[in-house]
């Protein structure tokens, strides 16, 4: 009798430590959500019914969330981020610093006027400029890479002023 | 993709401030080519300056046994010698009946305005080869600079029209010709990034990359087999190393953040990157497999765009140190910068003459984007030209030109301009958007 229980206990410990990797994993990649509700049909008996807690939800998702924001966006030859863009980033490091297994890479881009080289080192500095505000909230050196793509990449194309502005910008994407 | 069916197609007019006589020359010259050349898909317009009274008056004869042959080696000698702004061609019928053999009367065509002719034929021998030979007669001194008998494959035709071109150009005025080097540059279309090399005339483009994903900054080794350049097909510029003729390529630079702007020094043993896994955009020299990664600046902000000067000593780049993006130097080692650029407030994407003695760069005045040229041992500048949208100049190998990207109807095309201004050309082809151009160093061969 005695012996069962314990093996009973062993048992049981070994599903809850199973059941803690696999729900470990889904983080990585892909939004924690979509794996949650995620049973595949066709798989088992059809019938398994797989628990939603709204608060579970990664704020990431949220399309109306402060979230879904990502793009700052900069006065001409600046690389300084505006005060009507702190609230944003501060949003994104808040989410970086509670979930400090999730990365991000900021893409600075800038107009097409000037070099090649020299507007994707200008690009860059708008990226960097994202991340120092993002460091000084807390968030680790590891979880942030700031690349740029310069002028080769524009959102808006034309060249007028409204393309230009559009083009002078940071965003930020989750790895 | 059948490359040659895109291949760029030359109408040349020629502005000429000399006498009216010679105008009906060219005139007539001018229209024989037209009347030769297949249909066209590009435009190369000459603009000279200033440099008519010293032009070489030539006449080059068609080649015996052209017809029937892919390339038309008279037209390709005569366009390159034209385009160059040093030649202005003769045109006449009674050269065609001549061949590298035939004796001419160089009174005779002295007394028509001939300073040099050429000559020449090709043969087909049995084994599919062509026999290619030419003859360079100089009616002044009356007598032949030489005669060349190449043996070679159908498809290096083109090549060898070009070389004979540069020895002409290298008899003529004693310094060596470009037409045989070849340029490389991207090509952009939506959604597509091709890096092409292409020879100096702008025909013959090859793809030696395409990609989805923006590519800019190709370089040069200077043996002319490898190209280093900027690709952002892994989402972020990262610098790859390229062997043109395997087409074999490896990223030589991929660190935290992004890697750009490679530059060869001049012996190809080293190569400068700029990275910014440090913080800022530094640059950094490098073995050309990729060891001995040495840090060279050290300001925050922005170094980027290096340059090796081609005596092994120098670095040229671009920097915002003083506040604004201007060129410094120092040397291969890093240390001390020295300031080079003074007038204006934006001065980018230097490179250095192949003797050291003149930088050319863009500047930015009244918002124009421009081509200038910097004597380095007196400090004149010289603005070389005036469209405003101007990129990426590099030198030819002789030193003597300056490719450079600038805009046409909104899209980007190549042009060419002498280091004194006097001379220049554009090369472009239809539909395409051309940038980042570069001029490849003379081969050995």
């Amino acid at each position: 009798m005695k012996n069962s229980m314990v093996k009973y206990l062993a048992i049981s410990a070994m599903v809850a430590v199973l059941a803690a990797c696999s729900s470990a994993v889904p983080l990585n990649d892909k939004p924690a959500v979509e794996s949650k509700t995620g049973t595949a049909p066709g798989s088992g008996d059809g019938r398994a019914v797989p628990t939603v807690t709204p608060g579970d939800a990664d704020p990431l998702n949220d399309p109306q969330g402060v979230l879904a924001k990502r793009s700052v966006y900069f006065d001409y030859d600046s690389y300084s981020v505006k005060a009507e863009y702190r609230e944003l980033v501060q949003n994104h490091a808040r989410y970086l610093v509670s979930n400090p297994n999730r990365k991000i890479v900021i893409q600075g881009n800038t107009d097409e006027r000037g070099g090649a080289e020299y507007n994707l080192a200008l690009g860059q500095r708008r990226a960097d400029a994202v991340k120092t505000v993002m460091l000084g909230l807390g968030v680790k050196e590891a979880q942030v890479e700031t690349v740029s793509f310069g002028k080769e990449k524009p959102k808006a194309t034309g060249s007028n002023e409204a393309a230009y502005a559009e083009n002078r910008r940071s965003d930020i994407v989750y790895q | 993709m059948n490359y040659a069916n895109q291949a760029m197609y030359f109408k040349q007019t020629v502005a000429f401030l000399g006498n009216i006589r010679h105008f009906a020359r060219v005139f007539l010259a001018t229209a024989a080519l037209i009347a030769f050349s297949a249909p066209v898909h590009a435009q190369l317009k000459i603009d000279i300056t200033g440099v008519g009274a010293n032009q070489i008056a030539f006449s080059a004869a068609p080649f015996q046994g052209n017809q029937g042959l892919p390339e038309d080696i008279k037209k390709i000698i005569e366009d390159d010698l034209v385009r160059s702004g040093f030649f202005r061609a003769i045109n006449t019928t009674s050269n065609v009946d001549l061949n590298e053999s035939t004796l001419i009367d160089p009174t005779a065509w002295k007394s028509i305005g001939v300073d040099a002719l050429i000559v020449g034929s090709v043969k087909k021998l049995p084994d599919g080869r062509l026999d290619l030979r030419f003859n360079l007669h100089d009616t002044a001194q009356q007598k032949s600079l030489g005669k060349f008998s190449y043996v070679i494959g159908q498809s290096a035709l083109r090549l060898h029209a070009h070389k004979i071109a540069d020895f002409v150009y290298e008899k003529m005025l004693g310094e060596k010709g470009v037409f045989s080097t070849r340029v490389a540059y991207v090509e952009k279309s939506p959604g597509r990034y091709r890096l092409i090399i292409a020879d100096s005339d702008g025909a013959n483009p090859q793809v030696a990359l395409a990609s989805k994903e923006p590519i800019i900054s190709p370089a040069w080794s200077p043996d002319g087999t490898q190209l280093a350049y900027v690709s952002f097909e892994t989402r972020k510029p990262v610098v790859f190393v390229h062997t043109l003729a395997t087409g074999r390529r490896k990223a030589l630079a991929n660190f935290k953040g992004s890697n750009s702007a490679p530059a060869w020094s001049a012996k190809g043993e080293q190569i400068a990157v700029v990275l910014t896994k440090d913080g800022g955009s530094q640059i950094f020299s490098m073995n050309t497999e990729g060891s001995g990664l040495k840090r060279l600046t050290s300001t925050g902000g922005i170094n980027t765009e290096p340059a090796f000067s081609h005596d092994g000593q120098r670095i040229y780049f671009t920097s915002d140190r003083g506040g604004s993006p201007q060129i410094y130097r120092m040397s291969t080692n890093g240390g001390d910068a020295m300031r080079v650029t003074f007038e204006g407030g934006y001065n980018i994407s230097p490179r250095i003459s192949p003797d050291d003695k003149t930088l050319t760069y863009v500047t930015r005045r009244e918002g124009q984007f421009r081509i200038a040229a910097l004597d380095l041992s007196g400090g004149t500048e010289m603005l070389l030209t005036s469209t405003g949208r101007e990129e990426s100049p590099s030198f030819s190998p002789n030193g003597r030109y300056i490719l450079y990207a600038t805009k046409s109807s909104g899209k980007g095309t190549l042009a060419v301009v002498s280091k004194d201004g006097r001379i220049k050309y554009t090369l472009s082809s239809s539909g395409a958007d051309i940038s980042e151009p570069t001029w490849g160093p003379f081969l050995n061969d």
